[in-house]
C-alpha cells in the first residue's frame, strides 16, 4: 500500500509530461519515419507507399550532398572556433589577472566584459539576422563595406560571393554563440579549487602553463558538453541562413543546408514523403554525431 | 542554441531529439492530419456542382442565413478591398448575413490542415510565398467548379454572362486539368519601369533598339547612374521574368509555351540564349554587383533616388512604393527594346498578365455564397473599388473608367494600347513547377554575375526541366495559348 502510494505519486507527476512528449515529439517522429516511405504530397487523402525509393533518390540528389558538405564545414569550424575563443576569453576573465592577494582573478573590468559578451545570446536569431544584413550589406551603406570604403577598398559581397557566404554566416554563428560559452566555461573555472593554481604558480608556472596544465584538463567535461551543443547547432542554422542568404542555397549552393532544404521540399514543392526521408537522414546524422562524440571523448571523471 | 547548466546524458539525448524535431518542421504539422486521413476515396471532380439559374439577384441560390468565410492574403494589396468593399456589398445583397473575415500571410500554414480536414473557408485568395498548390487541391476535389460563375448573369447587365464581362485571359488561366477552378482577379503590366521626369529633364528618349539602350547606358554612366539593376535578394525572379519575356519578344510566345509544356530542349532555344546573353552583358557593362545582395525594397528605393534607370517589374510597383515616391519621380513603363532587327514581336510588345488567385472551396460550408462573392467581385462596383483601393486594374472590362488613375498605371494602359496584339504571355511554370522556377531564380543570379555562361544556364535549366518531366510525383499541366 505504501509502495503503491509512493509510485502513484511519482506516476502522477510523470503522466502529463510523458503524454505531451509522446503526442508532440514521439508521434511526429514515428510519422516522419512512416511518411519517408511514401510519395505523399501533403494534400492527398491516399498515401502511397514506395518503399525505400526516397532514400535511393536522396543518394543521387546533388542538393543533398551539397548540404552535407556544408554541414561538414560547419561541424568542423563552428565548435572549434567558438570553443577556442570562448576558452580564451573566459580564461582572461577569470584567471588572466594572475595572482593578486588571495587567489586568482580576471583582467581588470572582467565583470563588465562578462555581461557584454552575453549580450548577443539575448537577441533572437531573427534579430541577429536582420542586424547582420545591415553589417554585411554589399554596398557602401553596409557597416563593413562603409569602413572598407573609407580605406579605399571596393565593396565586398559578403553574402553574395560563393567563396565567402558560408564563412560570413559562420562568423555570425560564432559571434552569437561565444558569449554563452564564456559564461559556461567561467562557471566551470570557478569550480576549480584556487589552491591548484596557487600551488602551480608557486612552482613558477606562467599563465600559458596554468591554462594548458590545469584549467583545460579540469574543464574537459564542460568543453565536451559545449562541443556537442555546437555540433548540433551545426546541423541547424535554419533561421539565420533563411534571413541572411535565402532559401535556395544562394549563392551557388554555398549555403545549402538540410533544414531549409527539407522545409522547401515539403512545403514549397509538396514532396512531403521525400522531405521526411531527408528528415530521417538528418535525425541519424545528428544522433550519430552525438553518440560518436560521447564515445570518443569518454573517460574517467576527475574528482576535484 | 540551448542553455545547458549541468546536463546529464539522458537530458542530452532528449535535447538532441528536440533539435532534430525542430529541424524537421514537417513532422509536427503532419501529426494531426497526415495518416489519419478522411477515409473516403479522393474525388477528382469537385464534390459540388452548383447550377446557375437566370435570376440575376441570386443565381446560385445563396442562403442568407448561412455565414460566409473569406480568407485574404494581406500582401501588397492589403485586405481593405475585401473587408470594406466586397464583403459590404455581399452583406447588402443578403441583409443579415454574417461574414468571417481573415487576413493572413501564412496561407499554407493556416489552411492546408483545414482543407485536408474538410473545414475550408468558402473564399480563398491564394497568394504569397506560402500559397498552396492548387493543382494538388484540385486533384483532391477541394476546388469548386467556376463554370456556373462564368455562365451566371453579370451583376450589372443581367443579359450578359459573367464570362463576357472579363478579359479573355481570365478564362484561359482559370483552367486546371481542363476545368475552370481559379479566378485571376487583377491585371498587371510587366516590362521595364523608369522615371519619366528624369528622362524629360535630361532630354533622353526611351530606347527602342538594343544599340540605343546601351548608348543610353554609356550616357547614364557618365552621370554615375546605372542603366539597369534588379534585386538579387528576394527578387531575382523579376529578372527571370524579364529574360523570359525578352526571349518571347525575340522568338515569339511559343518560346514560353514550350518551356511551360516541358518540350524537349525548350530552354536551349536560340532566343532564350540570346536573351540571357544580352542581359548578362548589360549587367557586366552597366550594372553593379552590389545589387546581387540587395532586396527589392532596397533596390526600389535606389531607383527612386535615380541611381538606376530601368527596373524590371510589374505595374504594382507604383502602389507598392507610393509612400516613398519623391516629387521629381514619376513611374512609366518602357517596353523591352528590340534585341535583333528580326524580333518576332515588334517594338512595343509588353507582358500583360492576370494574377491574384481566388478559389471557392468545393467541400466548404457555403460554396454557393463563395461563387456569389466572386460574382460580386466581378461587378463593376466591386472591380472599380478594388482599383481605387489598390491602384491596380482588374480583369473586369471597363471597370476602371472614370477612376482617377495614377500616372504609372496610365502609362501602362497606353503601352497596352500601343502593343495591340503583341502581348507577351505569362510563364505558368512558376505556379505549375515551383521547383523549376525556384531553380531558375537561383541560376539567374549565377549567370548574371558571370559565374556561368548563358549556354551553361540554358543547359542547367534544361536538365532541371527534364528531371521534372521525368518525375511522376509532379502532376503535369499543358497549355495551348
Amino acid at each position: 500500500m505504501e509502495r503503491l502510494r509512493r509510485y502513484g505519486f511519482v506516476a502522477g507527476f510523470l503522466v502529463v509530461p510523458v503524454v505531451l512528449y509522446s503526442v508532440f515529439v514521439i508521434s511526429p517522429y514515428i510519422q516522419a519515419f512512416q511518411l519517408s516511405l511514401t510519395s505523399w504530397n501533403g494534400y492527398s487523402s491516399v498515401v502511397r507507399y514506395v518503399g525505400l525509393d526516397n532514400f535511393g533518390r536522396l543518394f543521387e540528389d546533388e542538393v543533398f550532398w551539397r548540404a552535407l558538405r556544408n554541414h561538414g564545414i560547419l561541424l568542423l569550424v563552428l565548435p572549434i572556433v567558438t570553443i577556442v575563443i570562448a576558452l580564451f576569453l573566459s580564461f582572461l576573465l577569470n584567471l588572466g589577472g594572475g595572482t593578486r592577494g588571495a587567489g586568482m582573478r580576471g583582467v581588470w573590468g572582467s565583470k563588465f566584459y562578462r555581461v557584454v559578451y552575453f549580450f548577443p545570446q539575448v537577441l533572437a536569431v531573427a534579430v541577429v539576422g536582420v542586424l547582420f544584413q545591415a553589417v554585411y550589406r554589399p554596398d557602401e551603406d553596409g557597416v563593413l563595406n562603409g569602413v572598407l570604403g573609407r580605406l579605399g577598398v571596393d565593396p565586398v559581397g559578403w553574402l553574395t560571393e560563393p567563396g565567402l557566404a558560408l564563412w560570413s554566416i559562420i562568423a555570425v554563428m560564432v559571434w552569437q554563440a561565444v558569449g554563452f560559452y564564456v559564461v559556461l566555461f567561467s562557471a566551470g573555472m570557478a569550480a576549480i579549487p584556487r589552491d591548484y593554481f596557487e600551488a602551480a604558480a608557486l612552482d613558477g608556472a606562467g599563465r600559458a602553463r596554468l591554462f594548458f596544465s590545469i584549467t583545460l584538463p579540469l574543464l574537459r567535461d564542460t568543453v565536451q558538453v559545449g562541443w556537442i551543443y555546437l555540433g548540433i547547432a551545426a546541423f541547424d542554422g535554419f533561421a539565420l541562413i533563411q534571413v541572411l542568404a535565402g532559401d535556395k542555397g544562394e549563392p551557388d549552393g554555398a549555403t545549402t543546408i538540410l533544414p531549409v532544404t527539407i522545409y522547401k521540399t515539403a512545403f514549397a514543392y509538396n514532396k512531403v514523403g521525400y522531405a521526411c526521408a531527408m528528415g530521417v537522414a538528418l535525425f541519424f546524422l545528428t544522433v550519430t554525431f552525438a553518440v560518436l562524440t560521447l564515445r570518443t571523448t569518454r573517460r574517467e571523471r576527475i574528482e576535484l | 542554441m540551448t542553455h545547458p547548466g549541468e546536463i546529464t546524458r539522458r537530458q542530452l539525448l532528449r535535447r538532441i531529439g528536440m533539435t532534430a524535431f525542430v529541424a524537421g518542421p514537417g513532422a509536427g504539422l503532419l501529426s494531426a492530419c497526415a495518416t489519419a486521413g478522411t477515409g473516403g476515396d479522393p474525388t477528382a471532380a469537385p464534390a459540388t456542382s452548383i447550377a446557375a439559374s437566370a435570376d440575376p439577384k441570386n443565381p446560385f441560390g445563396v442562403d442568407a442565413k448561412k455565414p460566409l468565410e473569406v480568407v485574404i492574403f494581406s500582401g501588397g494589396y492589403g485586405d481593405a478591398y475585401a473587408k470594406d468593399l466586397h464583403e459590404e456589398l455581399y452583406k447588402k445583397a443578403f441583409p443579415g448575413v454574417t461574414i468571417k473575415h481573415t487576413a493572413t500571410q501564412q496561407i499554407g500554414t493556416q489552411l492546408r490542415p483545414r482543407f485536408i480536414g474538410d473545414d475550408a473557408p468558402d473564399v480563398l485568395n491564394n497568394s504569397g510565398p506560402e500559397a498552396m498548390d492548387l493543382v494538388a487541391l484540385a486533384a483532391e476535389g477541394h476546388l469548386a467548379d467556376l463554370t456556373p460563375l462564368f455562365d451566371a448573369p453579370s451583376v450589372d447587365e443581367p443579359a450578359k454572362k459573367v464570362r463576357d464581362t472579363v478579359t479573355p485571359a481570365v478564362l484561359d488561366n482559370a483552367k486546371i486539368d481542363g476545368k475552370d477552378l481559379v479566378l485571376n482577379y487583377s491585371v498587371s503590366h510587366r516590362a521595364l519601369w523608369y522615371n519619366a521626369k528624369l528622362f524629360e529633364s535630361r532630354g533622353w528618349a526611351v530606347p527602342k533598339t538594343w544599340a540605343e539602350f546601351t548608348a543610353l547606358g554609356e550616357a547614364a554612366k557618365k552621370d554615375g547612374i546605372l542603366l539597369f539593376a534588379y534585386p538579387g535578394q528576394k527578387g531575382p525572379y523579376y529578372q527571370l521574368w524579364n529574360v523570359l519575356y525578352t526571349a518571347a519578344k525575340i522568338g515569339g510566345n511559343q518560346i514560353i509555351l514550350d518551356i511551360d509544356n516541358l518540350v524537349d530542349n525548350a530552354w536551349n532555344a536560340e532566343p532564350v540564349k540570346q536573351a540571357v546573353t544580352v542581359w548578362a552583358d548589360v549587367q557586366a557593362k552597366y550594372g553593379d554587383k552590389a545589387y546581387f545582395g540587395l532586396d527589392h525594397t532596397q533596390t526600389q528605393i535606389k531607383h527612386l533616388q535615380n541611381e538606376l534607370l530601368f527596373y524590371p517589374v510589374g505595374s504594382w510597383i507604383e502602389n507598392e512604393m507610393t509612400k516613398d515616391i519623391p516629387l521629381d519621380f514619376q513611374y512609366a513603363i518602357a517596353p523591352i527594346p528590340d534585341v535583333t532587327a528580326a524580333d518576332k514581336m515588334p517594338y512595343g510588345a509588353i507582358q500583360v498578365g492576370v494574377g491574384e488567385n481566388f478559389v471557392v472551396a468545393a467541400k466548404g460550408k457555403n460554396p454557393q455564397g463563395g461563387l456569389e462573392y466572386l460574382r460580386i467581385m466581378l461587378s463593376k462596383e466591386g472591380a472599380r473599388g478594388f482599383t481605387e483601393k489598390t491602384k491596380n486594374l482588374t480583369v473586369v472590362n471597363g471597370a476602371a473608367e472614370g477612376v482617377d488613375l495614377p500616372a504609372g498605371l496610365i502609362s501602362a494602359a497606353k503601352a497596352q494600347d500601343a502593343a495591340g496584339e503583341n502581348i507577351i504571355t505569362d510563364a505558368r511554370f512558376e505556379g505549375w513547377y515551383k521547383e523549376l522556377f525556384d531553380y531558375g531564380t537561383e541560376q539567374i543570379n549565377v549567370v548574371m554575375a558571370g559565374r556561368i555562361t548563358p549556354e551553361k544556364f540554358c543547359a542547367n535549366m534544361q536538365k532541371k526541366a527534364d528531371a521534372i518531366k521525368k518525375d511522376d510525383s509532379v502532376a503535369k499541366q499543358t497549355r495551348s495559348q
